[in-house]
């Protein structure tokens, strides 16, 4: 057969006005169904043919799952709400820093003016062998092409490769983390909350999603407590270029100092692991001390226990030891 | 100086207003009635053989009007490139075309095509092609020797050598040459420095992809294509479709970059013609973005090793280089051998060997990339020169000056060559002052927190023009006046600027000339090739040129009527009149309908001689009995070879946790000769200077070694920069001293700033680094880091397509 790609096929569009109606559409299409936010992740896939829904649904006009408010003494996101409303909004610059910073850094003006943030969140890997629809594990197959000798692995996972090695490429993850959010997500049996943190799962437990989600599950909202409003944070994204590009490693943190102490701190890398990995050992190793040279090594040398590099990706034990560093070093209130 | 009113002024280039407003129509907005769409069925691997290609199911569909294999084009010999293919030697070369009556159906249609296919053996890395044993691109051999191809192994000592830790004296090769007593120039060195290079292939990804739309209509080809050149495509399309020329008429008014790319037209923009001939309707192919990176073309890249040898106060002495170039699978690109040729003549060594083999590789075809040649030379030998400096203690600018081409240079390709001019000193002089040179250097090393600041510098000399095209205008009897401009409208606006040259001449205002370009049914002069920088000044000759002509002829007209000498009379204010008494002429309205009236050679009946025969078709179909008609071949002298070069600075701050780079300043001088439009020159110049920088840092060509498949086919993942990329502050200026090979002065500045900005910013980095040179591109944040850090880099030292 011969192969088309670049040109997207054809498939049956729905474009409910309201959730429920949502729901309805992918509880009866079930796996044939393909969420459809901004179409940032998506298109790409559909000019590939790499995924050939039949069916996609178009979350576009359900009003309910847009705007970005106030909810006791955090805020709720809509899943729908743009990226560039994340990155511009009065509330989050002055609350909550690390999450404007994190969408600022996402892509390009024009993507975060389309892209979502349930899309940023919910985006799959953008390792090039699984997108350019090769039969690997991730895609149902059983071979890893990223981990073969001499294959090209820069961009790959230096922690929790499980067969897969590919990496989460969300900016906004590690900053929701860091923040404690939880994700709302609606399915027909319901909603549930579960934490940022949970949200997103390695090969180990599903080698097939980036996610918890369900193919008939929404993702709905993100819930932003009050916990981190104002405290120390800080993001940064290294990539080849400063715009249109995934990060090669990005890091989220946020920080509560009492007078010179780090008391509580959560750190969070993207781009190492299929998920984004919150920081353990090395919120553990600082709790109690003040920021100086020696707990930033002891953060460096705890942030990278365990990190085995592939062959192009060495490079990344060096920048996770220096942006975690970086995140302690560095972060404002 | 000559004092121009026009030549050296800001004028509003003839596109602008249609650029802007969205009314100017690229190949792909053309619509032509019961027009069809194609898509092409592309090679799934690096090298195979199709074994079978049903094509019965796709035709039986309906709203599909044609299917086309290799079996429906022109054949081709030896390892040109064809049209379609039974055996694709590279991912993504076109097997068949499909017509139907939109995407979706043509689409369909290939993923119908029942296609089987052995796969064959493939190369990517030129040197794993020269192990013994290795494989070859094609079944009949890797290499092009005496225009054959054939087959060039090393012995696994040769392999050794150079893979080896010292420059490879005694190896192989399948071309040489060299000049001077290398051997002696060696042995006077005070510095050798050696080492391994590698420039990265990468793709030319010009924003419009090389879409193209055809129809015939009374047994002539129309055919709308993205092409740096308008003349010269015609030929090249009728040639690969065996017609002949006067039955092609291209339509390329507009060009939404080339870069090399797109000289003249792709063997693809034959695929719809030939849909459409079958088809018996329009045929529109819209190319994408994954298409372009497969038969968009690429810069060859290069491997290899330098040695160079330096006097004490930095003068080079002594270059010994190899380039081993990744070719793709046709032809034999030049590249690797030019780049010897542009380091005699950036650095005028005293005495050099220059030895290279071009290998035939399963990766995407090669053409020509904007400074082929220089690019890859200058950056590979560049930061060495630099380094050199640096161990020496010269100063960094002064060892660019003191091995720069002086007036009455001459460089080796390795005939010695004679340049028409060279104020390159003038260049770097200029530079150093705007720039501050002796405060900046003060710069270097500079640690601000975790960032370093950094200073580089580079010059770059390129091809700068050719000579001996035709120029045709017409006076019509309403006084205007037409220049037709055969020159492609590929984004520099040489198609308009250097028509300045016949404005100027005749004394008319800019916005009263008018511009016939970019439809060679409308009339176009015989004209250079839009590639190598030659337009400006070929045409800023030849539009002179037919300047002249048509003042002669309405001097002869006054003349005649009006009596007295021709030579008696001159022209302004679309007038002819007595130089000493200005109220005795006449309107350039009366004399063109003077001229029509006298026909001969005034109106384009009786075409000189020495006009090229497209020229004489285009007088003859478009333009006899229109007015009086100027028309003339360029034959003004031009001894030498004319270049251009231009000095850059740079200043940089590299942050040492992250390996990120940010460009603080951009400073440049080119010698271009006579600025003859100062906004065009700052187009080139930095955007130039922006190409050079985005394919040293950021451009990717990584291939995956055991499948042979690209990994970077989309523009996110081929990373040409941003905006965000780049400088903070960028500024220019041109020494502006006329070449005197040529009438007006100018010379071609396209080329140039590309190597400037690819070496500027590789110094400014290795400044910032204290002296680490990568020896490869692209720089990326992790290679910087893993050279600061010591990490792995987990290639080795000559490997590409990583």
């Amino acid at each position: 057969m011969g192969e088309i790609r670049d040109m997207m096929g054809t498939f049956e569009l729905f474009q409910p006005m309201e959730l429920e109606g949502a729901l309805d559409l992918l509880r009866a299409h079930g796996s044939d169904a393909w969420v459809l936010s901004g179409g940032m992740d998506t298109f790409d896939w559909l000019k590939d043919r790499a995924k050939s829904p039949r069916v996609v649904v178009d979350l576009g006009s359900i009003e309910e799952l847009k705007g970005i408010e106030a909810n006791g003494d955090g805020i709720r996101i809509g899943a729908m709400a743009k990226v560039s409303e994340v990155a511009t909004h009065p509330e989050i610059l002055a609350r909550f820093p690390v999450l404007a910073q994190a969408a600022e850094k996402v892509a390009t003006p024009q993507i975060r003016n389309q892209g979502t943030l349930g899309g940023n969140l919910c985006q799959d890997t953008r390792c090039w062998y699984y997108r350019s629809g090769w039969p690997c594990y991730r895609a149902g197959g059983n071979i890893c092409y990223a981990n073969a000798p001499n294959s090209l692995n820069r961009e790959h996972c230096i922690f929790e490769a499980n067969r897969c090695v590919a990496v989460s490429p969300s900016d906004t993850a590690p900053a929701l983390i860091a923040l404690e959010a939880e994700m709302e997500i609606q399915s027909v049996r319901g909603m549930q909350r579960v934490s940022a943190e949970e949200f997103f799962i390695g090969p180990g437990t599903d080698i097939t999603r980036m996610t918890v989600l369900q193919p008939s599950d929404l993702l709905t909202g993100i819930h932003i407590p009050g916990t981190w409003a104002g405290r120390p944070s800080y993001f940064e994204k290294v990539a080849d270029r400063k715009a249109w590009d995934f990060a090669l490693v990005n890091v989220a943190s946020t920080l509560d100092v009492r007078e010179g102490v780090i008391y509580e701190a959560r750190i969070v890398v993207g781009g190492v692991a299929a998920r984004p990995l919150r920081m353990h050992r090395v919120e553990n190793a600082i709790a109690g001390r003040p920021i100086n040279d020696e707990t930033l090594e002891e953060a460096a040398r705890q942030a990278v226990q365990g990190a085995r590099p592939l062959r192009f990706n060495d490079f990344k034990i060096a920048l996770t030891r220096n942006l975690v560093k970086r995140s302690i070093r560095e972060a404002r209130a | 100086m000559a004092a121009y009113r026009l030549i050296g002024t800001n004028q509003t280039p003839k596109d602008l207003r249609a650029k802007i407003t969205g009314r100017a129509k690229y190949s792909e907005d053309f619509k032509a009635d019961g027009m069809l769409f194609a898509k092409v069925l592309l090679s799934p691997v690096p090298h195979g053989r199709v074994s079978r290609l049903d094509v019965d199911r796709a035709l039986a569909m309906e709203g599909v009007h044609a299917v086309i294999t290799a079996d429906d084009v022109p054949e081709v010999s030896g390892a040109a490139e064809p049209i379609l293919t039974n055996e694709p030697v590279y991912q993504g070369q076109p097997i068949a075309a499909v017509a139907a009556v939109d995407e979706t159906t043509a689409a369909n249609a290939v993923e119908a095509l029942n296609l089987q296919m052995q796969p064959l053996e493939f190369v990517l890395d030129p040197i794993d092609s020269l192990r013994p044993g290795g494989p070859n691109a094609r079944p009949e051999g890797n290499v092009i020797v005496d225009g054959d191809l054939t087959e060039f192994k090393w012995t696994s000592e040769e392999v050794e050598l150079m893979e080896g830790d010292t420059f490879p004296e005694d190896i192989r090769v399948t071309d040489e040459w060299s000049h001077g007593d290398l051997e002696a120039a060696f042995a006077e060195s005070d510095l050798i420095i050696e080492r391994p290079l590698v420039y990265q292939s990468q793709s030319h990804h010009p924003l419009e992809p090389r879409t193209a739309m055809a129809y015939w209509q009374n047994g002539k080809l129309y055919l709308h294509c993205s092409v740096q050149s308008t003349a010269r495509t015609r030929p090249a399309v009728a040639s690969s479709l065996q017609m002949e020329e006067e039955d092609v008429i291209i339509i390329g008014e507009y060009c939404g970059g080339g870069f090399g790319s797109k000289i003249a037209g792709t063997v693809t923009d034959r695929i719809p013609a030939i849909l459409s001939r079958l088809a018996g309707r329009p045929v529109m192919m819209r190319v994408t973005r994954d298409e372009e990176t497969y038969f968009g073309r690429a810069r060859p890249g290069l491997q290899g090793w330098a040695k160079l040898g330096f006097r004490s106060d930095g003068r080079l002495l002594a270059s010994d280089t190899i380039m081993i170039q990744d070719g793709g699978p046709f032809g034999r690109s030049g590249d690797f051998n030019s780049a010897g040729g542009y380091i005699s003549l950036t650095y005028q060594p005293r005495a050099q060997r220059h030895r290279g083999i071009p290998v035939h590789t399963n990766t995407p075809p090669k053409s020509a990339q904007r400074a082929p040649g220089a690019v890859q030379a200058l950056t590979m030998v560049g930061p060495l020169v630099d380094q050199a400096a640096r161990e020496l203690g010269v100063d960094r600018v002064d060892i660019l000056e003191i091995n720069s081409p002086p007036m009455g240079a001459v460089y080796y390709t390795p005939d010695e060559t004679p340049l028409t001019s060279s104020f390159a000193r003038e260049a770097i002089q200029r530079g150093r002052e705007m720039f501050g040179w002796e405060q900046k250097r003060e710069l270097s090393g500079q640690v601000n927190g975790s960032k370093v600041t950094g200073v580089g510098m580079s010059f770059s000399p390129y091809a700068a023009g050719s000579s001996g095209f035709d120029g045709l205008l017409v006076i019509r009897p309403n006084g205007r006046v037409t220049i037709h401009s055969g020159v492609g409208n590929l984004g520099t606006h040489s198609v308009f600027d250097t028509c300045m040259a016949a404005a100027e001449v005749l004394g008319v205002p800019w916005e009263e000339v008018e511009v016939v370009w970019g439809d060679t049914s409308k009339g176009l002069p015989w004209s250079s090739v839009q590639g190598g920088s030659q337009t400006t000044h070929a045409h800023t000759r030849a539009n002179w040129a037919a300047g002249h002509d048509a003042k002669q002829k309405l001097q002869e007209i006054a003349a005649q009527d009006l009596g007295g000498s021709p030579d008696a009379y001159d022209v302004d204010g679309a007038r002819v009149f007595q130089t000493g008494n200005p109220s005795v002429g006449m309107t350039f309205a009366q004399a063109a309908q003077r001229a029509i009236e006298l026909g001969g050679r005034y109106d384009g009946s009786e075409p000189s001689d020495e006009l090229h025969e497209m020229t004489v078709e285009a007088i003859r179909n478009n333009l006899v009995g229109e007015g009086l008609v100027g028309a003339a071949t360029d034959t003004y002298s031009h001894e030498g070879a004319t270049r251009s070069s231009m000095i850059t600075f740079m200043v940089v701050e590299v942050d040492r946790e992250t390996g990120m780079v940010e460009i603080k300043e951009c400073l440049s001088v080119a010698d271009c000769g006579t600025v003859l439009h100062p906004r065009s020159l700052a187009a080139q110049v930095h955007g130039g200077v922006l190409q050079g920088m985005s394919g040293a840092r950021f451009e990717h060509w990584k291939y995956d070694p055991r499948w042979g498949i690209n990994a970077n086919k989309r523009l996110y993942t081929a990373k040409p920069m941003t905006i965000l990329d780049i400088p903070e502050s960028f500024e220019f200026e041109a020494v502006d001293l006329p070449d005197p090979e040529t009438p007006v002065g100018s010379k071609g500045i396209g080329e140039p700033p590309v190597a400037a900005g690819s070496v500027a910013v590789i110094t400014a980095i290795s400044d910032a680094l204290g002296g680490i040179y990568l020896g490869r591109t692209p720089i990326t944040p992790d290679r910087i880091l893993n050279a600061l850090e010591g990490g792995t880099p987990g290639y080795r030292a000559l490997q590409t397509h990583v």
